[in-house]
């Protein structure tokens, strides 16, 4: 990706947001940020408060209480949360598409695309009065919003299908038509919700291509609900983890993935998985101690949760509905207090041991972790000092018998990375077991990763892979999924 | 395990106006079974859902579930024969609690077995627990998905119908739906007839499979056999997720 | 394979025994229905004292009637349509088979022969035959007239279902003229074809036009914007009492009048639609129901200004531009300007075209904005409304100009009225009126132009002719009178379409835009709104 100086600055930025619904809090104290050109992913396990934050960024909700700071291209600020819904998308251009298709079933395929350029075309026709009587550009208007369809059309490969009603179309085209739909109001933010959702594994390939296109060739960034890690870990740059209306991880897709809270709150692993994760970030003998119960202080009793209700709906919330969260349900909480404890119990220890150290941020990624905010800048000191602009030594011009190992069988490199690492000269396990101190620095700092390579034993897996050149069944799962 | 045929599905003619959905459809259900049917989105497979509930009704063709022919019955005493389904869309009752929802999954039986029922569902969704008291409308999609299930498991079915229970799930749920359905089948003998856009779980969960495509089954076979077939792995599972 | 077998046999056997079942089914009901209606008459004997007499013998008549019309449904009836259907999956036709088999040029010939025999030699018809038999034969030749006319239009289908528009505007405009000179042939002079006419061109021609336009502006909220107002004719009624009071009270002419009852009306619409905004569905058809009779009240009560139930007399006739006028004590009364014959027949012409210009624009305009942004955003409203405000579509300006439109062309609909009646009092503006004109939108098929018009015609031309078919009376015995029934059959025509077509004579729905060929919409997407 280009990136020029305003590409990187916060595009939208939500600040403190909070919803509740009577006494329910669907969403408590979320702050995080999606960058222009960038593709960001909100998961979270179901009714976490996803789709909410949704209707709050699109003015469908209106939030209790926090900010939403939107930056238009040209450098225009808008407070989302005061504008009326329609304004959001016709002045500060953000467009949505909803979890259940809400195309207009009657209309055709290219109806549907016109409307989507109501505002432009109304300017053109004069407010309807000069259209009527035939004076003023509207038909140069309306043949040139044609085109703009076309080129929707062209991109959601739906151009067979355009004098067809929307309503006809099977799942996967409604799905692709909706975000056509949502583009041709030339958007600055696209907010997708679930659009992966039942469509095949064929289809949510063309899925990616389509808005990795989006993405590259529009300057729409894009803001994305999703449950299938297909597509999320794929096209996402950076990745927000809700549980009951809180932020519980929020970092690239690597790390997001990697975050022992997400795979117990939402990616799913088996138990005895789940304690592998905590063996490999902690000791053994402490997660023991812990298995007691929550932490009160962020155990789940406080952090009653309300979900979504789909905007389709028109239930109103009630003030009298109240929802308890039983006992023990935030699975990331769970993880995070045992990490805490297990953080707390080792601090000492920490500092000393660099190793040690990018384990325990690992675990206690909360910004309240005294330990963790500590050993943060020394790490980050070690890796670009030594790392220069030096290259891995054992570097190969090509694979070695035109067959490369499948290097994302490592924990902790996906597809993206080992496609750098490929372009790097990488592409065998038994050059990533070579590696010595100074490669794991010099890859780190090409993977612009800060010690990860050595907090997830890329060389020590890689050792074993090459041994045997089989994935060790876990891995598969952790990963979530890009390919069976 | 698996025994006698429970549905078969003969034949089966579905349209929509003029436009044909289903074109002569042959698929059988034996007891004990899981049954998956996968195929491309717009294959007709929740058309056939909705076909053995009558509506739409079979043009022409017979849908025999357990002896009977259920081809010209009423939706509603098709539903007394105890097959549930959770439809495509979810349909559940949005302006009823979850509890009520639950409740009236359970009518067939004027609720005798209603609260040792409805604890299984819970041990199942522990989410629809705690929402226990809040309206259908404003539970979040995958929590209304697990409530249409839920509801569907309530009437005690011998036939189980499920129109893509994945769709809108975090995949920590979709594995354990996956991983009840077996469940209740292994330990219930429950039958279950799924659709899903999922081929690789449903493939690995079901005894059989069927493909779809453009309102005819193509293909059938044991799910391993399916999962193991160059063209079905092309057509439906490359690309993407377990 | 033996289950196979029994339900073939079932099959068979099935209808006949399901038949007498539901045939018994059926008389119960009908008995239970009929006995108090048809059982028992209510009547006077001599001493003035009310006195209940029997009837059972019609009873028995119309329950066994009810019960052969079920079984003869399901027994024969069921199983030929249903083979009927079944051969057009296989064949993939139109359900041509019956129609084609009723339709054929012998029966044509034959009914042309009875017809044009009959007219020839009605006027000897009760010398020959005697008053009944006479009476059955007009009926038969009225038969006869439908049969060849429903031969013609049978045979000619294609071509006019597709220049359906085209056919219709242009027999709407030669109908005045077609109607006078077939009188005038029939009474021999051209005086008597215009004094012929006017029953036919005011209560006919001009009184389902006036119905054509009222139902195609309210179709702009209803049909297009799926809002549902029931109290549309709250803005007919602005629309006449503000002709009538500026044009009694101000002498102001008809043509300035015009537009500015239509900017009335559309004013009171944006005051109907602001409260209404945020309603739907039900609550808004009853908001807009109450906002109908609170015109309709206030119109009688507010008497220093309307006259209260008494009304407004003497409303000035239209002018021609000022130019020809149709005031008998005008010096520009149209038969001094062209030297002809004094009639009111030309008024009633004058106003069939007056209306029809009207009712044109309506459609005129109505095409015209459903290709433009706000007409797209209406039926997008429709559809979805928040995939409207999800697209940053204003909704509320979009209800309101769709109330504002609708309301205006009823404005303009109510000043035409005033004009033509001369008269208006708040008699006119009932909610029934709203209703026949809503059931005129719905029946023709909600947002389809030809539809509507086609409804119109049906229902309210359907009514008016049943004062014309005396011959009914030798049917149904002398005190029959036709019209005391039209209510009645309006109803039963309403049931029966709805029931034919559940979404109107017209439910597809044509597509503003196209790439490649425009397809009509089958009325299965499209939504009806919900307010």
């Amino acid at each position: 990706m280009d990136t020029n100086a305003p590409m990187n600055k916060a595009l939208l930025k939500l600040e403190h947001l909070s919803m509740k619904f009577g006494g329910l809090v669907a969403i408590g104290d979320l702050s995080f940020e999606a960058r222009r050109g960038e593709i960001t992913a909100l998961i979270g396990p179901n009714g976490a408060g996803k789709t909410t934050v949704f209707n709050c960024i699109t003015g469908f909700y209106k939030p209790t209480e926090g900010m939403i700071r939107f930056t238009g291209k040209d450098g225009e600020e808008f407070l989302l949360e005061r504008m009326p819904d329609f304004q959001i998308t016709a002045k500060a251009k953000v467009a949505r598409t909803f979890q259940n298709i809400r195309l207009f079933s009657g209309m055709t395929v290219l109806e549907n695309l016109l409307v989507a350029q109501h505002n432009k075309l109304m300017k053109a026709s004069g407010y309807t009065i000069l259209g009527l009587l035939g004076i003023g550009g509207y038909r140069a208007a309306s043949a040139q919003a044609i085109e703009q369809a076309k080129y929707w059309l062209e991109k959601a490969e739906l151009t067979d299908r355009a004098d067809d009603p929307a309503g006809d179309l099977p799942y996967g085209a409604q799905r692709r038509l909706e975000i056509a739909r949502a583009m041709c109001t030339g958007p600055e933010l696209l907010c997708l919700d679930e659009p992966a959702a039942g469509l095949n594994p064929r289809e949510s390939l063309a899925l990616n291509t389509l808005l990795n296109d989006i993405k590259a060739n529009t300057g729409t960034s894009i803001l994305l609900i999703e449950h299938d890690m297909s597509v999320v870990m794929e096209i996402s740059d950076h990745i927000v983890v809700l549980e009951y209306g809180r932020k519980i991880s929020d970092g690239d897709p690597e790390s997001v993935r990697t975050d022992p809270r997400v795979i117990a709150a939402y990616l799913g692993v088996d138990d005895e998985e789940v304690e592998d994760v905590l063996t490999e970030v902690g000791d053994e003998e402490i997660i023991e101690d812990l298995d007691a119960g929550p932490d009160p202080e962020h155990g789940p009793a406080a952090s009653a949760s309300m979900l979504a209700g789909s905007v389709s709906e028109t239930v109103e919330h009630r003030d009298d509905e109240r929802v308890t969260v039983s006992k023990g349900a935030s699975k990331a909480a769970q993880v995070e207090a045992r990490a805490a404890k297990a953080a707390s119990g080792r601090t000492g220890i920490a500092k000393a041991s660099t190793d040690k150290a990018s384990s325990a941020k690992a675990k206690g990624k909360k910004a309240d972790k005294p330990a963790a905010r500590a050993v943060r800048p020394a790490a980050k000191a070690t890796t670009s000092a030594t790392s220069a602009s030096k290259g891995v030594s054992n570097r190969l011009a090509a694979p070695r018998g035109n067959r490369p190992d499948d290097l994302t069988l490592i924990k902790g490199i996906g597809k993206i990375n080992e496609k750098k690492l490929n372009e790097h000269g990488i592409f065998h396990f038994d050059q990533i077991a070579e590696w010595k101190k100074i490669d794991v620095e010099a890859a780190e700092s090409y993977l612009a990763f800060d010690g990860r390579i050595a907090r997830e034993e890329w060389v020590k897996q890689a050792r074993q892979l090459g041994k045997g050149k089989t994935a060790k069944p876990t891995t598969d799962k952790q990963r979530g999924g890009t390919k069976s | 395990m698996t025994g006698k045929t429970l549905l078969d599905i003969r034949g089966v003619h579905t349209f929509y106006g003029n436009i044909q959905a289903l074109n002569g459809v042959d698929v059988t259900v034996n007891d004990g079974e899981i049954v998956a049917l996968i195929g491309a989105n717009g294959a007709g497979k929740s058309t056939l859902m909705m076909t053995i509930f009558g509506a739409p009704r079979a043009r022409s063709g017979k849908i025999v579930f357990a002896g009977t022919d259920i081809t010209q019955l009423p939706t509603h005493e098709i539903a007394r024969l105890r097959i549930a389904q959770s439809p495509e869309g979810r349909r559940i009752f949005p302006r009823m609690t979850v509890l009520e929802n639950l409740q009236m999954g359970a009518s067939l039986d004027k609720m005798k077995h209603f609260d040792e029922d409805v604890e299984k569902v819970f041990v199942l969704f522990p989410r629809l627990k705690e929402r226990i008291d809040q309206r259908g409308g404003t539970l979040s999609g995958g929590e209304q998905q697990m409530l249409s299930i839920g509801r569907a498991l309530m009437a005690r079915p011998k036939l189980l119908l499920l129109d893509e229970p994945s769709l809108g799930l975090a995949p920590l749920v979709v594995k354990q739906i996956f991983d009840a359905i077996r469940e209740l089948n292994r330990t219930q003998g429950l039958t279950v007839f799924l659709v899903e856009q999922n081929a690789f779980g449903a493939l690995k969960l079901a005894t059989r499979g069927y493909v779809m495509v453009n309102g005819n089954v193509t293909m059938s076979g044991t799910g391993k056999q399916l999962l193991a077939d160059p063209d079905v792995r092309a057509a439906y599972l490359e690309g993407g997720r377990h | 394979m033996t289950t196979t077998v029994s339900t073939e046999r079932g099959s068979v056997a099935a209808p006949v025994k399901r038949a007498f079942r539901e045939a018994l089914y059926a008389g119960l009901i009908s008995f239970g229905m009929f006995v108090l209606i048809v059982g028992l008459k209510t009547d006077q004997n001599i001493r003035n004292e009310l006195v209940l007499e029997p009837r059972w013998g019609l009873l028995a008549i119309v329950v066994a009637l009810t019960m052969f019309g079920r079984f003869a449904y399901v027994a024969w009836l069921q199983p030929f349509m249903a083979r009927q259907k079944l051969a057009d999956t296989v064949t993939g036709l139109m359900p041509a088979s019956v129609t084609s088999r009723f339709f054929r040029l012998p029966y044509f010939i034959a009914a042309l022969v009875i017809m044009v025999a009959l007219y020839v030699v009605s006027g000897s018809l009760d010398g020959w035959l005697g008053a009944e038999l006479a009476g059955y034969a007009r009926f038969l030749r009225a038969l006869a007239l439908i049969y060849a006319l429903a031969s013609v239009f049978y045979y000619y289908r294609a071509f006019i279902h597709d220049h359906f528009s085209a056919l219709g505007i242009t027999v709407m405009i030669v109908y005045p003229v077609f109607v006078v000179l077939t009188l005038a042939l029939l009474t021999g002079s051209m005086a008597g074809g215009f004094q012929g006419s006017l029953k036919w061109v005011d209560n006919f021609g001009i009184q389902i036009l006036i119905y054509v336009m009222l139902a195609w502006g309210l179709n702009i909220v209803v049909g297009l914007a799926g809002l549902l107002d029931l109290g549309y004719v709250a803005f007919y009624a602005v629309g006449a009492y503000a002709y009538a009071l500026l044009g009694t009270h101000y002498g102001l002419s008809f043509w300035i009048l015009l537009p500015a009852a239509g900017c009335m009306a559309a004013f009171w619409g944006i005051i109907l639609g602001f409260p209404v905004l945020r309603l739907r569905g039900d609550y808004l058809a009853i908001v807009t129901l109450a906002f109908g009779e609170i015109i309709r009240m206030v119109l009688i009560n507010w008497r220093v200004v309307t006259n209260g139930s008494a009304g407004i007399s003497g409303i000035p006739k239209v002018s021609f531009f000022g130019l020809i006028s149709f005031d008998v004590s005008a010096p520009n009364y149209i038969s001094k300007v062209f030297d002809i014959a004094q009639s009111g027949a030309y008024y009633k012409i004058f106003l069939y075209y007056l209306i029809l210009a009207l009712a044109l624009l309506t459609a005129f305009v109505t095409v015209r904005l459903r290709r433009m942004p706000v007409g797209r955003a209406w039926e997008a409203l429709r559809e979805d409304e928040i995939a409207c405000r999800s697209l940053g579509i204003n909704t509320t300006t979009t209800k309101l100009t769709a109330f504002a439109t609708g309301a205006m062309f009823g404005g303009f609909a109510g000043s035409f009225f005033a004009a033509r009646q001369g008269f208006v009092s708040p008699e006119s503006f009932v909610f029934l009126e709203s209703a026949i004109i809503l059931a005129i939108v719905v029946l023709g098929g909600m947002g389809s132009l030809v539809g509507i018009a086609v409804a119109a015609a049906v229902m309210i031309g359907g009514t008016e002719i049943l004062r014309e078919l005396d011959f009914l009376k030798v049917v149904f015995g002398p005190d029959f009178t036709p019209e005391l029934y039209r209510m009645l059959l309006f109803g039963v025509a309403m049931v029966v379409v709805m029931v034919w077509k559940p979404r109107g004579f017209v439910s597809n729905r044509e597509p503003t835009a196209f790439l490649k060929e425009r397809k009509a919409v089958s009325g299965s997407f499209t939504k009806e709104g919900h307010g």
